[in-house]
Parts: structure tokens; C-alpha cells; sequence
């Protein structure tokens, strides 16, 4: 074994790394020697947090991933899922949470390139994509530059690659003022049976370098950036963010899915953290084969890259790929009609070994499983937060009633959080690939699948993205049971069967043993909510080290929902399209009113305990959602969410396509204070509304689902009363939705209208 | 036939070859852009959107070099009819098969959205399914789709009757609320002096079936559908 350069390793450069004392002593053992320079970066990527989960292991382990229509589980670059007829979706959402923070363009740019490449590497076209958001108050114009920045980023990569945003979430906090969280979710269609995996199996087969040149770039983003805590200092880790390239990525999309079809390849997988060391590491490990590699044959986009910067890359839009043998040819042609680089720079070898040449010398030789397998497991320290008690504590009994419900309304729907996001998502293509049923904006997005062969199907997917971060911050347990429910039942709403969850662990730094008990709550919250919806999780990620000059963020595992719906012309809106219709609720109101926006609001309290969940009422709810579109009976259906019943009354009021406008009256019996009826997040809530109320009434006593007749559709007003005496909300649809519709524009205006420049913001 | 040119980055030519072939029932493929001819029975040329070449330049200033082209070219000075659409639209300004150019959207972000267009010629052979005012409701989705044109070829336009679209309220005003883009004169579509060729922002193919989008573009791929079929009798 020669050195490549003049650099000794030794622990202490080990520690710089990243890595422990103790997994130093591992990598003696493994190799029998000190490791070369491009070994330790090697050691130190594969064994980060990032790329071993070792930290969350433990606990990912207790998720249910298995059901009958799970095609593949976590453990690929996404989940794959039947959906009958011989076809199966591929999906997974992920973070891109540092390297956007540091630079929001570029970073939720390549955040999209990345999961698109995690779905397209399986053998899916992606058909569309979500996006969860968290910033920090829009009253602090970093965070003004930084939503702009994301949001161009998204925009700028999504709809030059040609995949439609369909819908997301976003929110804002003071948690996210240090850290931002960008999550970005994709989903594509594939033949069941041409589902690829990364594979490196038959020995002699060529391994096949695809996509753009490698280059400096994103050097050490897996174990340095996405990695470790933030500090002041980590505007000098700006250069390991990556920059994107949509155009590469489309080209790589066609290319991929071209050569795809052919029986060319035995396995694909994209370079994405840790680059072309994670990809040919695992396809190796997973079909217990060694790969040998000669880097000099690797594209290159600039000189005199050393062996350390071309394996540690993380340069976006690449594939590494295996081949038959002969096949080399016939794979390049494909590549190179879509003007791409494809460069056999390696074979697969029998010896289980990763040999890796470089002008000549040897400059990695490890074996391949003793890295996989003995990437550390950690069994992190537990406690429960010395204060979490105390923030659960609410009084209602000292809470004053809210005397100006009006105000309060107006108040809601002009908060970040909650007022419309159609400033955000009119710059992306929501249209693209020609699917899009239902759009952003509503409940779920609805997204008609298509054979590749263009032939339309009967069938259409509901997506989802959802968390209250507050309330998972109250209860860790509660709060992911709730996330993991509201977006089963915003895929239901659209009368879409829920079939499977992917999540995005977003928690602070898992060192501190009140983030780890945070995590471990969190995840058993996900799973007890799987079990019972009957919605495994196939795939997921998990970003730790979301904190900065140690402020946490609330803990944020977003979960996505994917639902089928067949026949896909039979759909429920999340708002009222015409006067007349009864409204009705479903679900019961509790006294809840912890965690809720109205206290957090109009009372400046982040306490209490956030609503339940009753997980078997929400399965049921299923059901019976899922019968009353099929039926016709159920024309709408609006989750009650942030800011409770008046908030989801108004937005059924605004929330169709512009122009319609319906208001409504409703009376609601005074059986608790007003703003609970009004303000209050009992879970497991859907506003109906139906032509056909009698006979909806009647399926959900059969599906026991609780339901009451709460008004009717119609008139330019919002009208919400009590039983007996004047109404408590009595305001015109037009005047809340010029307040709701101007809540993130008025806020980001300013700084247009002055022409704020990025260096000034920073 | 209808010839559907597929550029490295187009994004709707799938959409449109869709629109055409499943739900218009028109004859449609795909062409790539290295081809040096188009195929021999193409009656019509579709330029669709996205981002060729990345738009790293400007929009569709790359593409106007592809071979196709030449061929599109050639076609044009035929007589024969060509639609390009959103980036279609940009690529056959860049070509100088169309006058004017298409810059920055107004408030320089990209625009995803329904809008109304009236339209001003009925008597086009992308509009003959149209009555002379008709609205339509079609989707747009770009960030470089503000037309731009000097106040003497505005004028001249104008007086040769070559704008065919503008951008309008849903009562059929034109005001500047309802220009989404800033061009000049709420232009979203023009045509040649000679009348073949067509540009527009709005996406027809993506408002072509009633549950996903509304079939108001029908009403421009249609026309082009008669019209080809009728020069073939």
C-alpha cells in the first residue's frame, strides 16, 4: 500500500474527521494497519451520522416497514409500494437542511436533484414532488432572504427538470431562527416488476461512471455539514454545499429510464452523499462482491483532484452504474445521445474488496462488509427534559375566554403559518407531465398516474406533508402521532385510500441526551401511528444536528402520507364549490386548546398539552371518507387543522380556484367556551360538506363516525354563531381573504419595493 | 402528421404529443432535435415548453441552433404551420421566425397559473375554433414570458392584425391586473405576417381534459386540427 500524498494519518486527525477514539481503533483492526489519507475521509463518510444513521438505528428499527402491497423498504435509495395493475410508486422524502441554510438557493436546489435522483435510480419517473419548510420570523430579513432563496431554489431546479411541486408545507418559527429545515419529497411511477436496485453483482461486469464531470464541490457535506452542530463559524463550510444542475438532471432522467429498459444493467445507484464512495460501497455490500476502480478514468472537471477530493465529491446530477459485460457500448450510446459522460472506470471483483487505483498506486484497499458492518451503533443517553412537565401545564380555568373572536379570525389568517402559501408555490410548475387534479393549497395533492407509455390509468395518488412542530415540542409522543394522523387524513380527504408513510426525522443534536429522548418518543409515536392506520414506513431520513450556538430546534419529524384513489375521476375538494350544500363535522371537539395557534397567537403561550389522537377513530374515519366520495354524497372535505374550525370554515370559503368565492352560515351549540368551538385543534376533525346529508349521516353511524349538521353553504359572508343570540364571527369572505391571501406578500414586499440587496441582508 | 420536436430539456413535449395524440385523436411523434429533416408526412410542427438546453443563455437561444431547425425553417418558408409554445414561444423569437422577444417576467419571479386570454383573431389557423373575443382559460407557467416589443413594431403588429392573444380579466378586460408577466399590450400570443406560425405563453396542452384543467385548449390545438385536415382533402 502506498501513500498517495504526504499526509500521516493518525488519531488526532482521525478526531478532525469526525471520528471517535474508539472507531479509529475499529478502522486499525479492519485494515490491520494505519489508513491511507483517502481511507480516513472513506472511514469518516461512511461512518458519519449521516450516511450510518447511527444514532437513530436503534429506534429506526422499531418501525413497521413491512405490509402486503411493500414492494421495498427502507434500505434502497426509496420506498417502493403496489398500487395494482402491475404498477408501484416509488417515494421518500429528505432534508437538505445545512447546505440550505448556508446557501438557500443552491441548497434546496440540490436538495430536489437529490431525492429526484433517489426515485429515478429505481427505475421511476418522477411524477411530483412536496416540499416541508421551516423558517424563522419574516420580521428578521435573513429569513426573508432565505424563503426567497429556497423558494427560487425549488422553483429554479423543479421546473427546469420538468417534475411538478404539488403541494408542501411551510412554517415559521423562532426555533428555525439559527436553522432552517428544507425536506423535500418525491414520488414516481414504475412497473412493479422493473423496480432497479444498487447492486453490484456478476463479477467482471463493468462499473459505469454516468452524469456530470466531479469536482470540488460538497467535499465533506455528509460528515461535516449535515453532521454537526451549527456555530457561528459555519459560514466557512459554505463551499461544501453542492450546486445543481437541472438541466444535467433532466437529461440524466431520460438517459437513466432509456437504458433502464433495456437489460443492459444488473444495478444503478445515484452518488449522492459521500459521492462515489457511498454508492460503490453499498452496491458492493449488497451483493457481497468487491468492486476494483481506477480514478483516473473518473470525468473530471477540473485538474490535479486528489484521490480524497474525487472519492469525498459530492458534485451533483451522477450515477454510478453496472453493467453486463459487452454491454459498455451500447450504454454509452444512450448517455452520449443526451450529451452525458459515461466512463467504465471499474469492474466488480469477487475478493469483497473496494481496491481503488490512482496514477498507477493503490490508494484504498478495504474490504467492503466489515465497513457496513461494523458501522457503529450507538445506544445514546436518554432524558426527558427537566422542564417538559412544566410546559405541559395549562390552566383553561386562568385562561381568559377570547372576547373578539372576529379579531382573533383575522389575526389567524394573517400569520405566516397560516395565511396562503400561493406566493410561494406560483413559482413552481405545479402543472407539468400533465396529472395535476388537484394542485398546492388544498387538504392533499391528487396526481393522475400515467403508464411511461403515456396511456392514462383509472388510478391517482394522494400526497401529503405534515407536522405541528409546537406540538411535537409539548409531546415528542403525541405530536408525531398527530403528524403521522394529519396526513393519513389529508390523503383521505380526498377520498384516497392511505397506503404508506415516509418521514423526515428533522431534531437537534442527538450528543444531548433531552434531543435523544425526543427522538426515541418521536419514533415510537410514528410507529404506534402506523401500526395503527395500516400505513408502513418505507423509507425516511434522519437530520440531527439541526441546532445552532446550542438553540434546538422544536423537534420536526415531517411525515408524508401516499393514498391511492381508483377511480381517480371521483374526488372530494377542500373547499365549498357551490351554495346549498350542507356542512357538516365530523369528529369530536374536545377542551383542547394547548399547542393551539389561538394561544400562541392571542396569548403569547406555547404550553399545554397538544390534542390527543384517537388512532382508531382516525382509521375509521378512513373509511367512511373514502365510501362517501365513492358514493358521491361527499363533495368536500377539509381537515380541521392549525387555527381549529372557524379557520378551516374560512379557508373552505377561499381556498378553490380564484375567483370562487362561497361563504357559509353555521351554528354550533354551545356545549364548550367559545374559542374552543372556534380556535380549538381536537384532532381527528373534517369539515363536509354534501348534497346529500341524510344519507351521509347515515353511513357515518355505520362507520361510526361521529357527524353533526353544523350549516349550509352560501352568501358573500362567514357567518359562525352560537345556538341562541348574535353570531360570534359575521365577516365578508371577500375582506378575510384579501387578509389571507396577503399574509406572506405583505411581509416580503418591503424589501422588493427598496430593491434589499443579499449583501445587505447578510 | 403533427411533429412534436423534442430538444434536450423540453419538459411539455410528452404533454403535448398527449394532447394531440390520445385526446384530440391527432396523428403525433416525437422528433429529436439532432434530426436534419422532418419526417416526410409532417403537417404541422410543435415547439413545446421548458427549458432547452437549461436556458442557461437566454431562453431558446441555444436551441435555435439545432438541426431541426434548419428543418423547421425550411418548413416555415413552405407555407407550413408552426405552434410553439411558452419556451416554443422563446425559440421562435430567438429563430427570428417570430418578431419581438420574450424577457423577465415584470416582477421577476416565475408564474405558475390560471389566467384568461381574449381572443383578437378568430380567423387564424390556430384560433378558427374560437370565436373573435372568446375568453379562454389557460394555464402559464414561466419566468421569462414578459413580450417585449419597441413601440414601432407594436405598432405595426397592431396594424397587421398579428396579435391573436392578450391577457385578460375574466370579464374579458384588458387591464394591466390582469397581466401576469408585463408584456407589452397584455400580449400572450402572436402570429407571422404570413400567418403560419404561432407563439404563445399560455400551455394549451395543459387544459385539454375537463378534470385536470378545463379543455379551453382544445380550442387552439383544435383549430390547428382542422385546419391541417382540411389542406389535406
Amino acid at each position: 500500500m502506498s501513500q498517495s500524498n504526504e499526509i500521516v494519518v493518525d488519531l488526532q486527525l482521525a478526531r478532525e474527521h469526525g471520528l471517535t477514539e474508539q472507531e479509529y481503533a475499529c478502522i486499525l483492526e479492519i485494515l490491520g494497519r494505519v489508513p491511507t489519507f483517502p481511507e480516513l475521509g472513506i472511514f469518516s463518510v461512511m461512518w458519519s451520522e449521516h450516511c450510518s444513521y447511527k444514532s437513530s438505528k436503534k429506534y429506526l428499527r422499531t418501525l413497521p416497514t413491512e405490509g402486503e402491497r411493500v414492494l421495498q423498504g427502507p434500505g434502497e435509495g426509496a420506498g417502493a409500494v403496489a398500487i395494482g395493475d402491475g404498477l408501484a410508486v416509488i417515494f421518500k422524502i429528505e432534508s437538505h437542511n445545512h447546505p440550505s441554510f448556508l446557501e438557500p438557493k443552491q441548497g434546496a436546489a440540490t436538495g430536489v436533484g437529490g431525492i429526484l435522483r433517489d426515485i429515478f435510480s429505481m427505475g421511476a419517473r418522477p411524477i411530483a414532488s412536496l416540499d416541508a419548510l421551516r423558517f424563522g420570523p419574516l420580521d428578521d430579513p435573513r429569513h426573508r432572504h432565505l424563503l426567497r432563496g429556497v423558494v427560487d431554489g425549488i422553483g429554479g431546479y423543479g421546473n427546469a427538470v420538468g417534475v411538478a411541486t404539488v403541494g408542501g408545507e411551510t412554517g415559521f418559527h423562532d426555533c428555525y431562527r439559527g436553522n432552517i429545515l428544507v425536506n423535500a419529497f418525491n414520488l414516481g411511477v414504475v412497473e412493479a416488476d422493473r423496480i432497479w436496485r444498487g447492486k453490484a453483482s456478476g463479477v467482471g461486469n463493468p462499473v459505469i461512471y454516468v452524469g456530470s464531470k466531479t469536482g470540488r464541490d460538497g467535499i465533506h457535506g455528509a460528515s461535516l455539514l449535515a453532521s454537526a452542530e451549527f456555530s457561528e463559524g459555519s459560514e466557512a463550510k459554505r463551499p461544501t454545499v453542492q450546486v445543481g444542475d437541472p438541466f444535467t438532471e433532466k437529461c440524466l432522467i431520460e438517459a437513466c429510464l432509456e437504458v433502464m429498459a433495456t437489460d443492459l444493467l444488473v444495478g444503478i445507484q445515484d452518488m449522492g452523499a459521500a459521492g462515489l464512495t457511498c454508492s460503490s460501497f453499498e452496491m458492493a455490500s449488497r451483493a457481497s462482491t468487491g468492486i476494483e476502480m481506477d480514478l483516473d478514468l473518473v470525468p473530471q472537471r477540473e485538474a490535479g483532484m486528489t484521490p480524497y477530493e474525487l472519492l469525498l465529491s459530492e458534485s451533483q446530477e451522477r450515477m454510478l452504474l453496472v453493467a453486463r459485460t459487452g454491454a459498455e457500448a451500447k450504454v454509452k450510446e444512450i448517455f452520449e445521445r443526451w450529451e452525458l459522460d459515461a466512463a467504465v472506470v471499474g469492474r466488480v471483483t469477487a475478493d469483497g474488496r473496494m481496491r481503488i487505483r490512482w496514477h498507477g498506486k493503490t490508494v484504498v484497499e478495504i474490504p467492503v462488509d466489515p465497513v457496513a458492518e461494523n458501522a457503529p451503533v450507538l445506544d445514546r443517553p436518554l432524558r426527558e427534559p427537566a422542564e417538559q412537565r412544566a410546559r405541559q401545564r395549562l390552566e383553561l380555568g386562568q385562561l381568559a375566554v377570547e372576547d373578539n373572536p372576529a379579531a382573533a379570525l383575522e389575526a389567524l389568517l394573517d400569520s405566516p403559518t397560516l395565511g396562503s402559501k400561493a406566493w410561494i408555490y406560483r413559482q413552481y410548475d405545479q402543472l407539468v407531465q400533465g396529472n395535476t387534479v388537484l394542485g398546492p393549497g388544498g387538504d392533499a395533492a391528487l396526481v393522475r398516474v400515467k403508464r411511461e407509455d403515456g396511456t392514462p390509468t383509472s388510478k391517482a395518488l394522494a400526497l401529503s406533508v405534515d407536522c405541528n412542530p409546537r406540538w411535537c415540542w409539548l409531546d415528542p409522543y403525541e405530536g408525531t402521532v398527530a403528524a403521522a394522523a394529519e396526513s393519513a387524513r389529508n390523503v383521505a380527504c380526498t377520498g384516497a385510500r392511505p397506503l404508506a408513510l415516509t418521514n423526515c426525522l428533522n431534531f437537534a443534536n442527538p450528543e444531548k441526551p433531552e434531543v435523544m429522548w425526543q427522538f426515541a418518543e418521536a419514533t415510537r409515536g410514528l410507529a404506534a401511528a402506523a401500526r395503527a392506520l395500516g400505513t408502513p414506513v418505507v423509507s425516511g431520513n434522519v437530520s440531527f444536528y439541526n441546532e445552532t450556538a446550542g438553540r434546538p430546534i422544536y423537534p420536526t419529524p415531517t411525515v408524508a402520507a401516499v393514498g391511492l384513489l381508483e377511480p381517480w375521476e371521483r374526488f372530494a375538494v377542500s373547499h365549498f364549490p357551490e351554495e346549498g350544500l350542507a356542512i357538516l363535522l365530523l369528529g369530536e371537539t374536545r377542551e383542547e386548546l394547548g399547542g393551539s395557534e389561538w394561544l400562541a397567537l392571542r396569548r403569547g403561550l406555547e404550553a399545554g398539552l397538544p390534542p390527543r389522537v384517537d388512532l382508531a377513530h382516525e382509521a375509521r374515519l378512513h373509511v367512511f371518507l373514502a365510501e362517501g366520495v365513492r358514493t358521491g354524497a361527499l363533495v368536500t372535505a377539509h381537515d380541521v387543522a392549525s387555527g381549529g374550525l372557524a379557520v378551516a370554515l374560512a379557508e373552505c370559503g377561499f381556498a378553490g380556484p380564484r375567483g370562487v368565492r362561497v361563504g357559509c352560515e353555521v351554528t354550533l351549540h354551545q356545549s364548550l367556551r367559545l374559542d374552543v368551538l372556534l380556535f380549538g385543534e381536537s384532532t381527528g376533525r373534517v369539515v363536509v360538506a354534501s348534497r346529500e346529508p341524510e344519507a351521509l349521516l347515515v353511513l357515518a353511524q355505520e362507520r361510526g363516525v361521529p357527524a353533526v349538521r353544523i350549516g349550509t353553504t352560501g352568501g358573500s359572508s362567514l357567518r359562525i354563531a352560537p345556538s341562541r343570540g348574535t353570531p360570534w364571527i359575521d365577516a365578508p369572505l371577500a375582506r378575510l381573504a384579501s387578509i389571507w391571501e396577503r399574509a406572506l406578500p405583505r411581509r416580503l414586499e418591503t424589501d422588493e419595493a427598496v430593491g434589499l440587496l443579499r449583501s445587505e441582508v447578510l | 402528421m403533427f411533429a412534436v420536436v423534442q430538444f434536450p430539456g423540453s419538459n411539455d413535449d410528452r404533454d403535448m404529443h398527449f394532447a394531440l395524440k390520445s385526446v384530440l385523436g391527432a396523428p403525433a411523434s416525437l422528433v429529436w432535435h439532432k434530426a436534419a429533416q422532418l419526417p416526410p408526412d409532417t403537417r404541422a410542427v410543435l415547439l413545446p415548453g421548458g427549458f432547452s438546453y437549461g436556458d442557461y443563455l437566454r431562453c431558446g437561444a441555444m436551441a435555435r441552433f439545432s438541426p431541426i431547425m434548419a428543418a423547421v425553417r425550411r418548413f416555415v418558408e413552405a407555407g407550413g404551420f408552426v405552434l410553439g409554445t411558452c419556451n416554443g414561444f422563446q425559440i421562435l423569437c430567438e429563430a427570428g421566425l417570430l418578431p419581438g422577444a420574450l424577457v423577465r417576467n415584470r416582477d421577476l419571479h416565475f408564474v405558475c397559473d390560471f389566467v384568461y386570454v381574449r381572443v383578437e383573431r378568430a380567423d387564424t389557423a390556430f384560433t378558427s375554433r374560437a370565436h373573435p373575443d372568446q375568453l379562454l382559460r389557460l394555464p402559464i407557467k414561466h419566468g421569462e414570458g414578459c413580450y417585449f416589443a419597441s413601440s414601432e413594431l407594436l405598432a405595426a403588429l397592431e396594424a397587421k392584425g398579428q396579435i391573436v392573444l392578450r391577457y385578460a380579466t375574466p370579464d374579458g378586460a384588458i387591464v394591466p391586473a390582469a397581466n401576469p408577466n408585463g408584456s407589452v399590450g397584455n400580449i400572450a400570443g402572436i402570429v407571422n405576417e404570413a400567418g403560419n406560425v404561432f407563439g404563445l405563453m399560455p400551455h394549451p396542452e395543459h387544459a385539454v381534459e375537463p378534470a385536470l384543467g378545463g379543455t379551453d385548449g382544445r380550442t387552439i390545438l383544435g383549430s390547428l386540427l382542422d385546419r391541417v385536415k382540411r389542406e389535406a382533402v
